[in-house]
């Protein structure tokens, strides 16, 4: 393992593991050049659960890779922007040394258990691969860690399924495998679940969602959760930011946040989850009306003007600079919300 | 997975029982009649009636087939009218001849293409890719005959690096031991201490090699770059990624084996069209294949030798299916494990 933390040691106080400074990422595209960051702030405490939330298209996923660095150049780019880990810019480091770092202090979960399992090896062979990366362990040694591993995200019989091909596992159990290949890493640092439970169904999203909390606290992991669903936010996050059209639009702790919404598109994602409790994926914020701009040809303006209820004049010319309200919470607008809970 | 061998292998039979069927009513029932054909225009009624009765032609269509059927079934072919030789020895000297040539275009074709189809995939976009896929183009569109001529212009003729045909330099005194002169090349190589035999078995095979492997080799490389794209595409390789694996392994372990699936259904059928196609490169070169054989027999109207090779190749083309049927189980667990 190569070790990172002699690299450079400039931890920015208060237990950060990761922050991203004024992130932009663009990809340049036939049609022009896709803005799908702009100027993300982020920040990580050890152990903590942030949630990122938004509407389809705003860049979540996007961010996600650029911490990683999986983002597909080209067509993409980034930008501008740092992003630290343990006070080291990953954005700068080597490839060979990012790469070590994929999968052991952060790793990754997607959203489709069914496509993001190799169909032609078996699960416990996957599992065993990242062993077999970074703690050069051989095979076998690697494919009895992996059993252990399944054994720790409650997969019954574990010995026998680590011999198994994805196809002959339900949706659950496949994001099981993905969680239990997460948690191979030796040391643990950040996971990354890029919607892990929307492919799935009601019961077993919670489930997955309860191993993912009881293992974030057995070891002491912090969890990025990408999300839709404004009930898992309130169910598992410490934090939340919010994200509308590459840009965040607001940042606070949970009870904060949902207790206390500035920004008029939060109240909107948090009115969304209210009129349609059932059906979650599906739904995506139709209560919001209009849609969501073209990254293309977007302005200086704020993003959500075209949506927004409470829009003036300047909301048009220029996007607002951070306000604080209370401590920790942040929100750009010009126009808030201000009253809890009331939008105008 | 024995039991998806098992269920492959029972249908090998009606398989096989449908092309024997379909190859002797092919010739039976084509117009003319053979004998006539054979000994042609002034045969008196005598002698045309004594060769249908030596090829059982005098008999009724339903005991004819029994009959082929039953012999088929104990291997025999029948002989051939020009030599007098039993067709299954005729073809099983030639087979390996072929075979041998199959063999080596094969892995020609197979290795360069998935090379360059991979190279491709990676590198889209690039000088690599382009020129890679116009050759293909190039490959795919020349005719073989075409090419082998042009091969034997420049190589043989022009710079006289390589023989014009056969198999072995006729010099070199020699009694094939395993009939694959590759092989044979290098047992005389061990027996006799030198090389001559395994070089010139070589150096006639480069030739009919490119000459056969071209089309297969632009078929492979374009299935194995659109695959290999397709393959990186997907999630579970951004999963290997984003798990630290090394960029080459995740290609040449995770991508590839995925990209391979198709790919080898290709090579097999390609093989399969080698064997069986390969009668006017086996002619031009001289190969003293069954392509070649079947050339000459069908010239001669030899009717049994005919209906003995289309038979025979036919029974190979599902051998080689079968092969790579079960090949594929074995890369494939969807097909395996259902
Ligand atoms: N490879 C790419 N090439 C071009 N544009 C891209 C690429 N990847 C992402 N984008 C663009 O970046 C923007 C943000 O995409 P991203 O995948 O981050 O959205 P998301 O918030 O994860 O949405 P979802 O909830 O649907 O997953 C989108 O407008 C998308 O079109
Ligand atoms: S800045 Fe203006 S348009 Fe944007 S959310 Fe605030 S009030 Fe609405
Ligand atoms: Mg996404």
């Amino acid at each position: 393992m190569t070790d990172t933390a002699t690299i450079e040691t400039s931890a920015t106080g208060t237990g950060e593991l990761l922050g991203i400074d004024n992130l932009s990422v663009s990809f340049h595209t036939r049609r022009g050049v896709v803005k799908a960051v702009r100027n993300l702030n982020l920040k990580i405490r050890e152990g903590e659960t942030l949630a990122l939330v938004g509407e389809s298209g705003c860049g979540k996923s996007v961010t996600a890779h650029a911490i990683t660095r999986l983002v597909p150049m080209p067509p993409g780019v980034i930008e501008s922007g740092i992003i630290r880990f343990r006070g080291t810019n990953l954005l700068s480091l080597p490839e060979k040394e990012m790469r070590s770092l994929r999968g052991s202090k952060i790793s990754m979960i997607f959203q489709e258990p069914m496509t993001s399992l190799n169909p032609v090896f078996t699960v416990g062979t996957q599992i065993a691969e990242v062993f077999v990366t970074h703690e050069k362990l051989g095979r076998k040694e690697a494919f009895a860690r992996a059993v252990e591993l399944l054994d720790l995200v409650k997969i019954p019989d574990p010995a026998k399924r680590a011999k198994s091909y994805p196809h002959q596992l339900s949706g659950g159990m496949r994001q099981r495998v993905m969680i239990a290949m997460a948690l191979a890493s030796p040391e643990p640092g950040l996971m990354i679940a890029d919607e892990p439970t929307t492919a799935l169904d009601v019961t077993i999203q919670a489930q997955i969602l309860q191993l993912l909390n009881e293992l974030k606290k057995g070891v002491g992991m912090a969890l990025l959760l990408i999300t839709h669903d404004m009930g898992v936010v309130a169910e598992t996050a410490d934090r939340v930011a919010v994200m509308y059209a590459g840009r965040k639009v607001e940042d606070a702790p949970v009870e904060e946040l949902f207790a206390n919404p500035r920004h008029p598109y939060t109240v909107g994602l948090l009115g969304c989850q209210c009129s349609a409790p059932s059906n979650r994926n599906a739904v995506r914020l139709t209560s919001i009306s209009g849609s969501v701009p073209d990254l293309l040809t977007l302005g200086d303006g704020c993003p959500f003007a075209n949506r927004c209820g409470n829009v003036k004049n300047e909301c048009m010319e220029s996007f607002p600079d951070v306000s604080t309200a209370g401590e920790d919470h942040e929100f750009r607008c010009h126009n808030p919300i201000t009253e809890s809970g009331a939008s105008s | 997975m024995l039991k998806f061998i098992l269920k492959r292998l029972g249908l090998l039979i009606p398989t096989l029982l449908g092309v024997v069927t379909l190859v002797f009513f092919m010739i039976a029932l084509a117009p003319g009649d053979p004998a006539r054909i054979m000994l042609g225009e002034r045969a008196n009624a005598e002698q045309l009636a004594q060769l249908r009765s030596e090829l059982g032609l005098d008999q009724p269509l339903s005991k004819q087939y029994l009959l082929y059927l039953g012999r088929v079934i104990r291997g025999d072919l029948g002989k051939s009218i020009v030599t007098q030789q039993k067709i299954t020895d005729e073809l099983t000297d030639r087979l390996l001849a072929t075979i041998e040539l199959a063999i080596t275009s094969t892995i020609f074709a197979s290795i360069l293409g998935i090379v360059l189809g991979v190279a491709a995939a990676r590198k889209r976009n690039s000088w690599v890719d382009y020129s890679t896929m116009t050759g293909a183009l190039v490959g795919v569109s020349m005719p073989v005959f075409w090419l082998a001529l042009v091969l034997i212009m420049i190589f043989s003729v022009g710079l006289d690096l390589l023989p014009t045909g056969g198999r072995m330099n006729v010099r070199l005194y020699f009694i094939p031991i395993t009939n694959f002169y590759l092989i044979d090349g290098i047992i005389m190589w061990f027996r006799e201490g030198k090389a001559d035999y395994f070089v010139s078995a070589l150096k006639h095979l480069i030739l009919p090699t490119i000459a056969l492997g071209t089309i297969p080799l632009a078929i492979i490389a374009r299935t194995t770059r659109s695959s290999m794209l397709e393959v990186l595409k997907q999630d579970y390789v951004k999963t290997a990624r984003a798990a630290g694996v090394p960029e080459r392994k995740v290609v040449f372990r995770y991508a590839l084996r995925n990209a391979l699936l198709p790919v080898i259904t290709v090579i097999g059928i390609q093989f399969g069209l080698l064997l069986s196609g390969a009668i006017l490169t086996e002619t031009i070169f001289a190969w003293p294949g069954i392509g070649k054989w079947i050339y000459h027999s069908i010239s001669a109207r030899d009717f049994p030798a005919v209906q003995g090779g289309i038979l025979f190749i036919s029974f190979f083309f599902v051998m080689i299916n079968l092969i790579v049927d079960l090949l594929y189980s074995v890369i494939n667990p969807r097909i395996r494990l259902k």
